[in-house]
């Protein structure tokens, strides 16, 4: 019997909150075949996944820790789309970001002046969203679409860095290798628990959350950016400037990108080296989308990833599980998430054979 | 009631008594290892692999080993590093450079541990480190490619311009120069150890612009695959890969980390580990070429048989002078020779490399 995805009158509020729970099973059920498979005790695998990260102290600080720059970035990328901005570079942000603030920590690190902290994250803000800037500049200008252009940078950043950690930042005691020196203790971020890593970093992207949902939700600006995204036409009549939506809503992004990549550099990093993030930027529009574009959700969604992170390593030291089948077991837990959220704005039906 | 709180009260005490408990000589000893890339067959990661295996092997039952693969260098490694210390691994291998500052700060922050760190400089009690002189059989391949390339271009897919990778160019070319005085190499840089798509298109550049050898300092193997494709003689690099390019692959620099391992754990388990720095070179075996291609000619073989035997006994020095930069300026003087120091922190590229740092 043919079926076909129907759209639902109106989202389904059952499966809004069944959608997650749905393929947290199904993705149980899928890891557990491929861990059974390998040979390995699915629950005994399952719950080093899920459960062992989150047993310990030390494991949930590093949640934390993992989570702030996934957080930071993704939420950026939320507040774009909803003024409906493909930001893809936060990557090159967050790295612009670690450049900015990381400078100031070079300059006058270690010299004891209070002030060396807040400056180094407002120039972390400032150099992500003057990097998003430039897309902003191009996309009001010259029509030159987001896409490309936040992606494009993201490579010049990511040159940039390794040309100063190569060249005028290069540790003068470091044999000729490509890193800064490390940062003076008055350029980190304080550890919020004794005898772990997680700083106050994570304390800003949690501020971030109902910050973002408060601008979106709350405010005019916000209502401006919402209506820019979903009605750009609807925008214009009411007089609303798409150029100064693309303005903030890329240089909003570019900022806690940037916020992100300085807390990496002043927090578990501790330097400028040739790359400052395996990928948090492009990680993020996954987090993103996985917390439906919505602060909370996101934050829902940016624990899950660094979970799934975290459990994938977890499985690694204790099980020898090879690395390609945690990778698996991460693809199908996202690939369920978003599959399942299909159903929200559709429904199964059966087609009614015709008869010829 | 006094009989069912007798349980909960000796509970604490248990726990405490298991914490507590020491090793007993049934348990094995665990090691752990840290891996920059996947496994994969080939490839600086695979040659740890193998000298993991061959711990396994060697001492049997008395060892227990772990490793976790892929781990990027930065925030991440500290993590995965502490994760195996916390895990009970007394002796943990991390085996790339960039780990160096997180394996610093996991040995600071558990001093009953040890830890070895591959190619790094930074060294405590409890932290060693090791690593092979890759430019000495990487002159030899230079020797060799200086006798089989025509155009005399040596095409080079190289990571990034680190000291160690720096070290093995200038060597390739002073090989090759030994034979061929009109010798160059061409560099392009990846800046990234594994990217085959990458280096493949590096490799495919180098041949167009008239290489004719290719060699690469990075951990796949697209750059001898893209040299068989396109019929040029190629070296490997950390592994044997001549199964990758059966026709072409010449010889590779290997890496040889077996014997070090199994020494460094026998230590661990008997107690006389000491923190240090190894440097091995041919000698050492833990760096050599690997098996050659049958179908390079005698003479050849025998030319770099001596060469080989001239370097382990010390009678040939790889960085002896004169060595101009690419300035043309005078470097090393004739008569004189860098001295480890100076190689460690090489930062300049000889006469007769095109490309920049």
């Amino acid at each position: 019997m043919p079926l076909r995805l129907e759209a639902r009158p109106e989202p389904s509020r059952a499966m809004l909150w069944l959608s997650p729970v749905l393929a947290a099973v199904l993705a149980a059920a899928g890891g557990g075949l491929v861990f059974a498979a390998l040979g390995y005790d699915p629950l005994v695998a399952l719950r080093t996944l899920f459960l062992d990260p989150l047993s310990t102290l030390d494991g949930l600080t590093e949640l934390g820790l993992k989570a702030t720059p996934l957080l930071l970035c993704a939420i950026g990328i939320a507040v774009a789309v909803q003024a409906g901005l493909w930001n893809i570079g936060a990557e090159g942000q967050l790295t612009m970001g670690a450049i900015a603030g990381g400078g100031i920590a070079l300059a006058f690190g270690g010299e004891g002046h209070w002030w060396i902290l807040p400056a180094m994250l407002l120039a972390g803000a400032a150099g992500g969203a003057a990097w998003a800037a430039i897309p902003a500049l191009l996309k009001t200008r010259f029509h030159a679409h987001e896409i490309l252009t936040t992606l494009m940078l993201s490579y010049v950043a990511v040159q940039f860095l390794g040309w100063l950690v190569h060249g005028p930042w290069i540790d003068p005691e470091g044999f000729n290798f490509p890193q800064s020196r490390m940062f003076e203790a008055d350029a980190l971020l304080p550890v919020l628990v004794e005898g772990t890593r997680l700083h106050a970093g994570v304390l800003l992207a949690l501020l971030a959350v109902p910050l973002a949902w408060a601008l979106l939700a709350r405010t005019v600006a916000g209502y401006r950016l919402r209506t820019i995204g979903l009605a750009p036409r609807a925008a214009r009549y009411a007089g609303f400037s798409a150029a100064r939506g693309t303005w903030l809503g890329l240089c909003l992004a570019g900022a806690l990108a940037g916020l992100a990549g300085l807390c990496e550099a002043a927090g578990p990093v501790g330097q400028l080296q040739p790359l400052m993030s395996p990928g948090y930027g492009f990680a993020a529009i996954i987090v993103a989308f996985l917390g439906r574009l919505q602060p909370f959700g996101i934050l829902l969604a940016a624990l899950l990833m660094a979970l799934i992170y975290l459990g994938g390593e977890q499985l690694q030291v204790s099980m020898q599980l090879p690395i390609a089948a945690t990778g698996t077991i991460q693809g199908m837990l996202l690939f369920f998430l978003l599959a399942s959220d299909v159903f929200i704005d559709r429904r199964l039906v059966r087609v009614a054979r015709r008869h010829a | 009631m006094s009989l069912h709180r007798r349980p909960l009260l000796a509970l604490p005490a248990l726990l405490g008594a298991a914490a507590l408990r020491p090793a007993s000589a049934a348990d094995p000893f665990r090691v752990g290892f840290v891996y920059v890339s996947p496994i994969g067959d080939a490839g600086w990661t695979f040659q740890h692999e193998l000298g993991r295996r061959a711990v396994e092997a060697a001492l049997g039952p008395a060892v227990k080993t772990a490793y976790v693969e892929n781990v990027p260098e930065g925030a991440d490694a500290e993590r995965v590093i502490r994760r195996l210390a916390q895990d009970g691994n007394q002796l943990v291998f991390a085996t790339s450079f960039g780990y160096m500052n997180p394996v610093e700060k996991v040995a600071r922050a558990f001093p009953k541990a040890k830890f070895e760190h591959a190619t790094g400089y930074k060294r405590a009690v409890n932290l060693a480190t090791y690593s092979g002189r890759y430019y000495e059989p990487r002159y030899l391949t230079g020797l060799i490619a200086g006798r089989l390339s025509k155009s005399g271009t040596i095409g080079y897919v190289a990571a990034f311009p680190i000291p160690e990778v720096i070290q093995g160019i200038n060597a390739m070319l002073l090989g090759a120069r030994s034979v061929n005085p009109q010798a160059v190499i061409r560099v392009i840089f990846t800046s990234s150890w594994f990217d085959p798509g990458k280096e493949r298109a590096a490799a495919d550049t180098l041949v167009a612009q008239g290489a004719d050898y290719l060699t690469q300092h990075t951990d796949s193997t697209a750059v001898v695959q893209a040299a068989e494709e396109k019929g040029v003689w190629c070296s490997g690099y950390d592994s044997d890969m001549l199964k990758y390019a059966p026709k072409t692959h010449t010889t590779a620099v290997e890496m040889h980390w077996d014997d070090y391992y199994i020494e460094r754990v026998r230590k661990a388990i008997d107690g006389s580990w000491t923190s240090g720095d190894v440097w091995g070179g041919l000698a050492s075996g833990m760096v050599r070429l690997s098996r050659v291609n049958p179908a390079l000619p005698a003479p050849l073989l025998e030319e770099v048989a001596a060469k080989t035997e001239a370097i382990k006994s010390g009678r040939l020095v790889v960085f002896a002078g004169p060595l101009r930069d690419q300035s043309g300026a005078v470097k090393v003087p004739e008569g004189k020779a860098l001295t480890d120091p100076e190689i460690l922190s090489m930062n300049w590229f000889l006469e007769g490399v095109q490309g920049k740092l």
